[in-house]
């Protein structure tokens, strides 16, 4: 597939593995090289501006939108999706439930709370969320909406979504 | 935020907060939504569209794009071997514009090529010729007769007029306004997407579609394939929102013809920007209203015109017209009315449902004249609405008498009894003000205002239509299936089937079978009624299932059926001791049964739009606490209170969910959200250019949910999708006017219309 418009051979590295990318279009952005030739549908297309998050995935620490990179550029940055993030950091898994199902303590609080309706958002509001949790543990609300702001939920009015970033970071705290 | 109560789940039935069991999946990025299909051997399938908005094609050349290395092929209009148009309620609208294109963003042609940058290239290698024609953009000026028609059934889509009691009957008080709405977009996250498989040599083919009805679609797909229903089956793909945009078509039938046409599987998705063109939006409306009331403040006679900009082609816009004008009066008593509402066709984009379909408009309008009324009477908004709730059995403007459980009162009060937030710190965070995280307001220039919404909305289709729905119950070793067509758009139907089917059978464990056409219709999701019509079918299902199982245990233990119930997961003997679960009673035998659910019948309108057109109400209450900088005009929204009329909780965490989300999409039509046209153009298809409310601008919701379970719903529960986007938007206007002190009178409200 493809012949006839691209021929770039590169390697990215993802979620820990060196993915090749064979005959690929030049102009290809990262979710698309994700979601078309590297089965990591995950990230999602919605605005294809970097307005809506719903494409976020961490590169070399930072949240990026990936509509917005092109992949071709992305050669040598560590790029962790949102089906990357147990094997980035197992300890996550704090719960037994947490474990059977293989998820994340962010993803099993959106179950529980309510935060995910239609669920197209959810990938990238998972891997923001995570984000931020990371760099800062102890969130205030008004920190959690700001950094959550460039990711658009049109199901939930975000009151759930609130609610289970505010459950992680609970019971993150009760177990440190 | 509301807090919702997180009750011990023992077993997962109705009143229970459920999770979802696509929960996982969704969270993981494993669930597969209809763009994240992939196919052996696939193309990908794009649509060229107009650029003008009114124009006559005098000709198309794909031959430079057929030549293109990696395309496979290139459609028009003259390739559809079947019905050239479609349309829900007129097949008014073209598969491929051949003669005009009537609004910009029409589809044209559509390609098939190995890659979407091929296809790109392939789109833009199509030479048309068009003769620009000048639009025809205002709705006033279209339905008059002595306007160029701009389709051959003519500018008017449809007029009605309501006559109700003393047209002639005047009162001591009037107050009047005209008011504007403008075009929100659904806005749906997971575009548009689908694949098309052909099959049956050509002569078949299975679309996996985003879709709100999948039977809906089949019939128009069928009609313009010109291939029996049988031939084409409808597979629904993960659907990522819907909230109205997905009633009609859009890349349903080109993705088909595509697939036909090259014998290959065919994913197509839009961009963005395509979706704006691609979907309809909520209706742009202008609506003068009167109001003649007593000194007291009770509503005598309410007078209105609305005026429904339809765009190019009919979609929903005669069945919007009606529920808009029918719900004139509101949740309010009154005797007497004089309405005409016009539904009319412009080169405006096509505009069809959205959540709140028409009743957006008109609550809108009738809410800020309560608030007139209650200036001219000396009387509090919340003791206006009081004075005019509505009641069960009170007789609508329509004639027909309000048989729904009608709680307006208990909205009201309960909302009114929510406590006010607190003031706006002096040292508050300036990511609370106005403007977030913008960070440009000035703390002085701050001003705190309240106001206040009520709606009632219709439940189910209306004017005779019978939207049944369909369900299929499989229970055997104690594990329950269900099958339904039933389309999950996010709502949460796939958590409250199994719910029903555990409460009625006494299982835990609820397989749900592919939704797909392979069983009768569910009816659209959408007008709030998949909980009441598929939760209905599905209930009616179990139900007979249920029979069966009584009969075949009574049977085999030489009970009489009749002394048999289900008790948690167990058959039991209501009069003697004997017991056995569910599980065991089920080993070996297989009980199905399929149930449709149909409402009760309703009635066109006559001549003087009198007739039970509606099947049933819901009711809804919402205030809200603004703060506005009245210097740039920016406005936070930092409370709304709500009660609303459910009927009956079915699970909480869902609900909660329907409530704040509508919610927001209602503070968006308030305060942001508006496609803006320019003579027939559309000037900001993206999201960097349409703004939706982000979770700075999420208020803190403080919600109640008023049970007075509705004898004519399956499980007591009324739809809860719609209500509340509707009267959100009104009371946050209100409240902008309460803290500004400007008239207001369209939405969204911009920062023009404050600070100037």
């Amino acid at each position: 597939m493809n012949k006839s418009i691209g021929n770039e051979m590169y390697t990215l590295r993802i979620n820990g593995q060196d993915r090749a990318v064979k005959d690929a279009w030049v102009g290809e952005s990262l979710l698309y090289v994700l979601r078309e030739r590297l089965d990591l549908p995950g990230a999602k297309g919605a605005c294809e501006q970097g307005e809506c998050g719903s494409c976020t995935v961490i590169m070399d620490g930072d949240a990026v939108c990936s509509c917005l990179v092109m992949a071709a550029t992305a050669v040598g940055a560590d790029i962790v999706t949102v089906e990357g993030l147990i094997e980035k950091d197992p300890s996550m898994a704090a719960t037994a439930e947490v474990i059977a199902g293989q998820i994340t303590d962010v993803q099993q609080a959106f179950i529980e709370e309510g935060g995910v309706q239609c669920g197209f958002c959810t990938p990238g509001l998972i891997v923001a969320v995570h984000h931020l949790l990371d760099k800062n543990p102890d969130p205030t609300e008004l920190e959690v909406k700001e950094s959550i702001s460039g990711n658009i939920c049109r199901c939930t009015g975000y009151g759930r979504i609130f609610a289970a970033v505010e459950a992680v970071i609970q019971v993150r705290k009760a177990s440190r | 935020m509301s807090t919702v109560k997180q009750e011990t789940r023992l077993r997962d039935v109705l009143g229970i907060s459920a999770l979802r069991p696509d929960g996982v999946a969704k969270v993981t990025g494993a669930f597969s939504f209809s763009s994240d299909m992939w196919a052996e051997n696939m193309l990908w399938g794009a649509t060229l569209r107009s650029p003008h908005p009114y124009a006559r094609i005098l000709s198309i050349d794909t031959t430079a794009s057929l030549l293109i290395s990696g395309v496979s092929a290139v459609i028009t209009a003259q390739d559809v071997p079947g019905k050239a148009t479609y349309g829900l309620i007129s097949a008014d609208q073209p598969v491929f514009a051949s003669e005009f294109v009537r609004y910009m963003g029409e589809p044209i042609a559509a390609v098939a090529a190995d890659h979407p940058e091929t296809c790109r290239r392939a789109l833009a290698a199509i030479v048309v010729h068009y003769e620009v024609l000048t639009p025809v953009v205002d709705p006033e000026l279209a339905m008059l007769t002595t306007t160029e028609q701009i389709h051959p059934d003519g500018n008017l889509i449809r007029h009605q007029h309501i006559l109700h009691g003393d047209a002639s009957i005047t009162s001591d008080i009037t107050v009047e306004g005209n008011y504007t709405i403008g075009m929100q977009d659904q806005a749906f996250l997971g575009l548009e997407a689908a694949m098309a498989f052909p099959d049956s040599g050509g002569n078949g083919v299975e679309l996996h579609i985003a879709t709100q009805w999948l039977h809906e679609d089949r019939g128009q797909i069928a009609a313009c394939l010109k291939l029996p229903v049988d031939n084409v089956r409808l597979v629904l793909g993960g659907v990522g929102g819907a909230f109205g945009a997905r009633e009609d078509i859009s890349l349903q039938v080109h993705c088909c013809l595509l697939a036909l046409r090259t014998g290959r599987p065919i994913k197509m998705q839009y961009s963005r920007e395509e979706s704006f063109f691609g979907h309809v939006h909520r209706h742009p409306a202008k609506i003068w209203m009167k109001h003649h009331a007593t000194k007291e403040g009770k509503i005598v006679k309410v007078e209105s015109r609305m005026v429904f900009d339809g765009g190019a082609y009919t979609s929903t816009s005669p069945a919007v017209l009606i529920n808009g004008i029918t719900h004139t009066q509101g949740p309010y008593q009154c005797d007497n009315a004089v309405v005409d509402g016009y539904a009319v066709r412009t080169n405006n984009p096509p505009c069809g449902a959205m959540r709140g379909f028409g009743v957006v408009q008109a609550c809108f309008a009738h809410e800020s004249q309560m608030d007139k009324l209650a200036v001219a009477c000396g009387l509090s908004p919340v003791d206006v609405r009081l004075i005019n709730a509505m009641h069960t059995g009170d007789k609508l403007i329509t004639g027909q008498v309000m048989e729904s459980v009608a709680p307006v009162e208990r909205c009201i009060r309960e909302t009114d009894a929510i406590p006010m937030p607190e003031p706006l710190a002096a040292d508050a965070n300036v990511l609370e003000f106005p403007g977030g995280s913008g960070r440009t307001a000035d703390r002085h220039n701050i001003v705190r205002g309240v106001g206040w919404g009520v709606s009632m909305k219709n439940l189910m289709y209306s004017e005779g239509f019978d939207d049944y729905a369909t369900a299929r119950c499989t229970l055997t070793n104690g594990i329950a299936s269900l099958k339904f067509a039933t389309a999950e758009v996010g709502q949460g139907f796939v958590t409250l089937a199994p719910q029903i089917a555990r409460s009625v059978l006494g299982v835990d464990d609820v397989v749900l079978e592919t939704s797909d056409t392979q069983i009768g219709s569910a009816g659209s999701t959408s007008a709030s009624r998949q909980t009441w019509m598929s939760g209905g079918a599905v209930d009616g299902a179990c139900r007979l299932v249920r029979e069966r199982l009584f009969e075949h245990v009574g049977k085999l233990h030489n009970i009489d059926p009749i002394r048999l119930m289900i008790e948690d997961t167990d058959v039991i003997d209501t009069i003697g001791t004997f017991r056995i679960s569910v599980a065991e009673a089920t080993q070996g035998i297989t009980l199905s049964e399929t149930f449709e659910h149909h409402h009760r019948k309703t009635e066109d309108l006559d001549a003087n739009g009198q007739g039970n057109c509606h099947v049933a109400f819901a009711f809804v209450a919402h205030r809200a606490v603004v703060d506005v900088d009245i210097d740039l005009g920016l406005v936070k929204v930092v409370q709304v209170a709500t009660a609303q009329d459910v009927g009956r909780v079915l699970n909480p965490l869902s609900a909660i969910g329907q409530l704040e989300g509508g919610i927001a999409q209602g503070l968006g039509l308030a305060v942001m959200e508006e496609i803006i046209m320019d003579n027939g153009r559309v000037k900001n298809p993206s999201f960097t250019d349409y703004l939706l409310p982000t979770a700075l601008d999420a208020p803190n919701v403080v919600a109640i949910m008023i049970e007075e379970p509705e004898p004519q719903a399956p499980l007591g529960a009324k739809g809860i999708g719609e209500p509340p986007c509707i009267s959100v938007t009104p009371a946050i206007v209100a409240a902008i006017r309460a803290a500004t002190g400007k008239a207001l009178s369209r939405v969204p409200v911009r920062p023009q219309d404050i600070c100037l």
